[in-house]
């Protein structure tokens, strides 16, 4: 939702970055304010991927230039750990396995190093799972995933919904969504979205990265933007993704590029 | 396959005697250990391994079986027999607060290779099931196993038996069903010289009986470990039978020193439609090596082994299993794990002899190994030898590293990079660790391996 006047979560201006000396961002500039989901649209290799990383503190990056305010604060410098605790949440595109570390003591870690963050008591294993059985509910997960291996043998769909409960728990005040959508039959699509629209609140924001205009009918963007070659050159209300979709990208790229593809 | 085959007595010729001074050495130290009441059949197994011994020298990496495992700086050190330093100057009971014993109901503690029976726990026992020493066995059964494992000889087997005096022994009679585990408990006192000690265990379970057994190699240097600890060498044997229908779970744990060289031998023997589980778990130590050779008597046996080694610093840890299903319808499944840090160097070769006697066997083997720097190295072979036709058998080996990305996912969760790489490190031990039926023990052990390689 938009709404006027609402807090800057975050300020990204003419962020650049380079892996292993190639230019991937040549300056994204992008606001986004509490009570906003915004989606990131664009062909492959565009940059979205890389710029949700960035966003995240994923090392491999390094950053060439511009900045990235959250909440005021510069992230730029912060450790990946660091943004996370202080409210920055990506759901991965591929979410990784974790074989050995059962999903309930993966998620109870994780939830206790936002609380020692904050300068709160750690949560005990009897308190946090009655959190982690009312969170469950958000994304229709049975308690039987609680004790697997994080993401070990877990369909395409269940890992999704892992990163939405794991969402859930750390209740962040900015989430990424990186091609959240991708891999997922029409029935987990919609727990998904469904799993999403439960978390978003005036208070915070959601940034989706998307090849489809798909999940927008399921989780409805306040903002569309389109990503090619390193930078954001279109934005606009969620009929422009309905645009993209007919007409594909030729067309923006064409009209911010001045280039025929 | 071939197998040398024990022999009943070797010749006298003085030609080859006392070809290897290190062997000598240790040697004339364990003959001058005298048993109470030795019995003539006991006698005549030390001498026959005596002579053995005699005749052997301590293999070098020009041996096949020992290529990766240079034991010439074991030989290097003049090592003294460590049951001479058990009842004098150490104050047993103030050692043992610091090792933290496991809720076992059964248990035994040998230290440096004598039984301790202050720190034993036998009362209470099921009828059937004997836990003790060697004194307390009948001397029929004794002399029915004891040192008689049909498979390969090694001259560290034989030094054992040449030296044997108090054995550890866990005899579960016919019928017998055992749920509380069993503890052996091996300490290796290491004092301010060289030492070196020689535990000893037998296993036995006889028809349709069951029992979980764990077994546990301790280092600890004494009086205090800091100050530049000695060398401790320590030769273990352990036989175990598992009788017809009977089932074993063994978990077997060896924790060496700073500068500890641990060198073992698990002897296995199974009758038909036996099961046997073996959980062993080997952490640190300058040099160790487990050397688990398994037999079969009959058909239709159950075999599963699984083996962790977590090995840190220039410590190398080497693990050699050799299992030879010579009837049919064996069912055999291994997975051995290595988490090798620093510039530690892991060893495994895992034999499977599956010859035509061993039609309908199915057996698996899986080595994966977590290196956890640029230097660690690790030398693995699987090594299947099947001409039986109508097997399934599969082997495979596996080398991966802690990935950036897979680091990067704990951290985008605030979970931070050093605690990251321990849940990830933990998380690879798990698998094997979580099969040990002691939680106290469990996660004495996850400590262990965090304490070694998270530093």
């Amino acid at each position: 939702m938009i709404i006027e006047n609402s807090d800057l979560i975050l300020s990204v201006k003419d962020l650049q970055t380079q892996v292993d000396g190639t230019p991937i961002l040549k300056g994204v500039n992008l606001e986004v304010r509490a009570g906003e989901i915004h989606a990131i649209m664009g062909p492959n290799g565009s940059g979205k991927s890389t710029f949700s990383k960035v966003l995240a503190g994923h090392p491999a990056y390094s950053v060439t230039g511009g900045e990235v305010v959250f909440q005021g604060t510069n992230i730029l410098e912060m450790e990946a750990e660091e943004r996370a605790r202080s409210g920055v949440f990506l759901a991965f595109q591929y979410p990784l396995e974790v074989p050995g570390v059962s999903n309930l003591d993966f998620l109870r870690v994780a939830y206790n190093s936002h609380r020692k963050a904050k300068g709160l008591p750690e949560v005990d294993t009897f308190d946090f799972d009655d959190l982690v059985m009312e969170k469950l509910e958000v994304v229709k997960m049975n308690s039987s995933f609680l004790e697997r291996s994080v993401n070990e043998g877990f369909s395409g769909g269940e890992k999704k919904r892992n990163e939405i409960l794991q969402m859930a728990i750390l209740e962040p005040k900015l989430a990424i969504l990186d091609e959240t959508d991708s891999g997922l039959d029409i029935d987990a699509l919609k727990i998904v979205s469904n799993g999403v629209n439960q978390l978003t609140n005036a208070e915070n924001a959601t940034i989706m990265i998307t090849h489809y205009q798909r999940l927008l009918d399921y989780i409805v963007p306040d903002f569309v933007h389109v990503m090619a070659q390193g930078r954001i050159i279109k934005s606009g209300g969620k009929e422009l993704a309905l645009e993209l979709e007919s007409r594909g990208y030729d067309w923006v790229l064409e009209e911010a590029l001045g280039v025929g593809v | 396959m071939t197998m040398e085959v024990f022999p009943p007595a070797v010749s006298d010729s003085l030609l080859d005697l006392d070809k290897d001074a290190f062997l000598a050495r240790l040697l004339n130290q364990l003959n001058e250990i005298c048993l109470s009441k030795e019995p003539s059949w006991l006698e005549q197994v030390r001498t026959n391994a005596t002579k053995w011994v005699r005749h052997s020298v301590i293999p070098t990496t020009r041996d096949e079986e020992w290529r990766f495992t240079d034991l010439s700086p074991l030989r290097e050190i003049n090592f003294a027999l460590g049951s001479n330093l058990v009842s004098s100057q150490i104050a047993i009971e103030s050692l043992m607060e610091g090792l933290g014993l496991p809720e076992a109901t059964h248990r035994l503690v040998f230290i440096n290779g004598v039984l301790t029976p202050t720190l034993s726990q036998t009362s209470d026992l099921p009828s059937g099931l004997h836990v003790g020493n060697l004194d307390s066995l009948e001397d029929s059964v004794a002399q029915k196993y004891l040192a008689q494992f049909n498979g390969t000889r090694d001259v560290f087997s034989d030094l054992n038996t040449a030296g044997l005096s108090d054995v550890a022994v866990v005899w579960a009679g016919k019928n017998v069903v055992v749920e509380d585990p069993i503890q052996v408990l091996f300490i290796s006192l290491v004092g301010e010289s060289p030492t070196f000690c020689q535990p000893r265990c037998l296993v036995i379970a006889e028809g349709n009986s069951q029992i979980s057994l764990i077994e546990e190699h301790i280092t600890l240097n004494t009086p205090s470990p800091q100050n530049n600890p000695s060398p401790g060498f320590n030769n273990s044997v352990t036989e175990i039978w598992v009788h017809e229908n009977a089932q074993i779970n063994h978990s077997r744990i060896v924790l060496g020193g700073d500068q500890s060289f641990d060198i073992s031998k698990t002897a296995v023997t199974q009758a038909r439609y036996s099961r046997y589980s073996c959980n062993a778990i080997t952490i640190g130590g300058k040099i160790s090596r487990h050397n688990l050779e398994l037999v079969q008597t009959g058909e239709q046996t159950e075999t599963n082994l699984h083996g962790l080694t977590v090995i840190a610093q220039k410590q190398l840890g080497d693990t050699h299993s050799a299992i030879a299903l010579n009837y049919p319808y064996a069912t055999s499944k291994q997975l051995h794990k290595l988490i090798i840090g620093d510039r530690a160097h892991g060893v495994f070769n895992g034999k499977i002899f599956v010859p035509k006697s061993a039609q309908l066997t199915d057996a698996s083997q899986l080595n994966r190994n977590l290196l956890l720097s640029s230097k660690a190295r690790v030398d693995t072979k699987p090594q299947l030898e099947i001409t039986a036709d109508n097997v399934k058998c599969a082997h495979g080996a596996t080398v991966s590293q802690l990935e950036d990305d897979e680091i990067f996912y704990l951290q985008s969760r605030g979970i931070g990079e050093t605690e990251a790489r321990k849940l990830l490190v933990n998380g690879f031990a798990t698998e094997v660790i979580n099969l040990i039926p002691l939680a106290s023990l469990r996660e004495k052990l996850l400590k262990t391996v965090s304490s070694l390689v998270n530093n």
